[in-house]
């Protein structure tokens, strides 16, 4: 892998979306941070306004809903990481200019797959490579799925967008059918899923709290494999130089098309693995809302970000605290626990206006990677 | 199993295609002006809790529909004038404001749920109810459903035979030739995404008013948006092709009612899922009918290329992309 200093260097200045003469890179862009979080929290103390409550209650619940105790944070870390997990796979496919807004789906059929492979009686006798193997096929389950929906794109001239969302309702249908028709409880079927699994093949986790270590050490490794893979090897220079000018890349021999399915399949790899989290480490059986919508929301974390993998990472450990916080505002305060999702919402669309305002102000910076 | 009577089947057929109808035409001219409004599934929900609560408040119907028309107007102009001044991205900020409008929905909407509010009574029509087979099945319903039946014509007179039409579909196909023709693209985006929008949320507020009564979590309209989303395509941006996907789909949902006395295992959101494949498989016809029209195949026209030609259709060229 080796490769000019004088390449690298021009493909890092147009990574960060800056202009090209600036030589010293903002590591933390604290104007948009001040602006987003600022506007967003204005926005949301209004809307709390309007329903009538304190607003200070609501950010102090939130508060000690998620990091107040080590039981909390653990909820947060159970969160994290099917949520990073999905944003390492975005990273790939908005690098390329793909909106992949199938993740949702992909999730859901890795979680389908692992399901398969538990349910399944070859592996009764050794749990671990039950576990291992469920893994495998969740991630090739998720691959293959987005993968269907990459040769739509580059074979049938599909949309990304239509065809991924058309792909995550026909997860959701298949999961309804497996849960109601063949892999239904023995007597009745119902909304609440699939048998438990025998606890031999649950996901290990710390004697007392209920986080594994498993899955911490699968999102830190997608973490490193994600970072490596797109700042120093040749694929993610490829993958970069295709998002940014596809018609370019061709012409000097990249077959874009195969790094399209390429990145789509990596994305539907990492959100299955992400379903197989789900699974096997929190709910232990398939459920019709397996996914808990962790796609949708690493869509949003992947926007917020800027599309920068350490920013990405730590917005989903925030995004995860204010889902996790919310969850004791029904009870404390008799309020709705969406509450979260307007908090995101807000965050991510002032973030992307500001973006897109300064990126217009400044015509010489880049959009934002905005694809 | 005892098969329905056909004409109360047809009937229900009708009725509950309307909420749909009226999106799938308020998308279909938005997305002909060149603005996607990926936002429908979100600003359903939130129209709906709007209408129900205003009208739970004042009381008042027709103030309560208002309110709910205005809230998605709002949302539709606000998408087409973030996009076109600040430059992000229609489907990020249609994406978000979906997600953001459902949750703000349940937010706001916490202290309205599962109450009796006011509901649109039938109003059959005086003369033509009593028409033999016609009568039951299209007149004999509230005025919302003739709403929707009257918007079905308006539309395709106003978007394919007026002047009007004629610049909304030049605005979503070339808004630079629009500008040098001294028509200000900006503005009729605008416009027309706040009526497109303003016709979804005319379609949330006849759910929480008439077709799924009241504000609830879940409401019962969840995931219409994106079903509308999917019709407006297969309909081949095309309102009447797009209103026969609508009764197609509200026929599939009928009949998934008598069925599931059949096959009570399935429930009968499978049948959601329907509108999704037609989708795709529309897109890759237009795709495959426009790979044969440039290899100038005129010659093989069979029966099967004309039933393809038939399903095919054009998405307006400049369809999310921004002017500015």
């Amino acid at each position: 892998m080796k490769r000019g200093p004088c390449l690298q260097r021009s493909n890092q200045t147009h990574l960060n979306h800056l202009p090209a003469t600036r030589v010293a890179r903002a590591w933390i862009p604290i104007p948009s941070i001040l602006v987003t979080l600022g506007v967003a929290l204005l926005l949301a103390t209004l809307v709390l306004l309007t329903v009538g409550t304190s607003p200070l209650s609501v950010y102090g619940h939130l508060l000690k809903g998620s990091i107040g105790s080590w039981q909390k944070i653990v909820q947060v870390l159970n969160v994290w990481i099917p949520l990073v997990l999905c944003a390492t796979g975005l990273l790939y496919t908005f690098r390329i200019n793909l909106w992949n807004i199938g993740i949702e789906g992909q999730v859901m059929i890795g979680a389908v797959f692992s399901t398969g492979v538990l349910r399944s009686e070859w592996f009764v006798g050794c749990p671990m490579s039950a576990l291992f193997i469920s893994m495998l096929a969740a991630m090739m389950g998720g691959g293959l799925w987005a993968l269907f929906t990459g040769y739509l794109k580059t074979r049938g001239g599909v949309n990304e967008i239509f065809a991924g969302l058309g792909m995550n309702f026909l997860a959701q249908g298949l999961i309804l059918w497996l849960i109601f028709g063949p892999w239904k409880r023995p007597g009745m079927a119902s909304m609440s899923g699939t048998e438990l699994f025998p606890p031999a093949v649950w996901l290990p986790t710390l004697l007392s709290y209920r986080l594994s270590i498993l899955g911490l050490v699968l999102a830190i490794a997608a973490i490193l494999v994600t970072t490596f893979l797109l700042r120093h090897t040749r694929i993610g220079l490829a993958i970069n130089a295709i998002g940014r000018n596809p018609r370019a890349s061709f012409l000097l021999g990249l077959r874009t098309d195969r790094y399209l399915l390429l990145t789509m399949m990596l994305a539907g790899c990492f959100a299955g693995l992400a379903g197989n989290i789900q699974v096997t480490g929190i709910y232990h059986r398939l459920i019709p809302a397996i996914s808990c919508n962790y796609g949708y929301l690493a869509l949003m974390v992947v926007m917020l970000s800027n599309y920068r993998i350490l920013a990405a990472t730590i917005i989903a450990f925030f995004f995860a605290g204010i889902n996790v916080g919310s969850i004791q505002l029904p009870m404390a305060l008799q309020l709705d626990s969406s509450f979260s999702g307007v908090l995101q919402g807000l965050m991510v669309l002032s973030a992307i206006c500001f973006q897109g305002w300064r990126s217009k102000r400044r015509p010489s910076a880049s959009r934002g990677g905005t694809p | 199993m005892i098969l329905p009577d056909p004409v109360i089947l047809f009937a229900g057929i009708v009725a509950s295609a309307t909420p749909v109808i009226i999106a799938v035409i308020g998308e279909t001219i938005s997305e002909k002006a060149g603005v996607i409004n990926l936002s429908l599934d979100g600003t359903i929900l939130l129209s709906a809790m709007t209408a129900f609560s205003v009208a739970y408040q004042t009381q008042s119907i027709l103030i309560g529909i208002g309110a709910g028309t205005f809230v998605g107007g709002i949302i539709g102009a606000g998408i087409a004038a973030l996009s076109l001044y600040c430059r992000v991205s229609q489907v990020a900020i249609g994406f978000v404001c979906a997600l953001m409008a459902k949750d703000l929905a349940y937010f706001l909407g916490n202290a309205y749920a599962r109450l009796n509010g006011p509901q649109i009574g039938d109003s059959p029509l005086p003369f033509l109810r009593h028409l033999p087979v016609v009568g039951p099945i299209l007149f004999n319903h509230n005025i919302l459903v003739y709403c929707s039946l009257l918007l079905i014509p308006l539309s395709t007179w106003f978007l394919f035979y007026t002047r009007m039409g004629l610049t909304l579909r030049a605005v979503g196909e070339n808004p630079l030739a629009c500008y040098a023709r001294g028509i200000r693209p900006q503005f009729h985006q605008i416009v027309y995404s706040g009526i497109g929008g303003a016709l979804v949320g005319l379609s949330g507020a006849s759910f929480a008013l008439c077709f799924k009564p009241g504000w609830g979590r879940p409401q019962g309209a969840e995931g219409t948006g994106w079903i509308v989303l999917a019709l407006v395509i297969f309909g081949g941006w095309n309102p009447i092709r797009a209103c026969m996907g609508a009764y197609l789909f509200a026929f599939l949902q009928v009949a998934a009612i008598y069925l599931q006395n059949r096959f009570d295992a399935i429930p009968a959101q499978i049948f959601q899922v329907a509108p999704f494949p037609l989708m795709i498989s529309t897109l890759l016809v237009i795709q495959l009918v426009q790979q044969d029209n440039r290899k100038k195949n005129v010659a093989s026209k069979g029966v099967f290329r004309k039933f393809l030609a038939i399903l095919s259709g054009s998405a307006p060229a400049s369809l999310g992309k921004s002017f500015l």
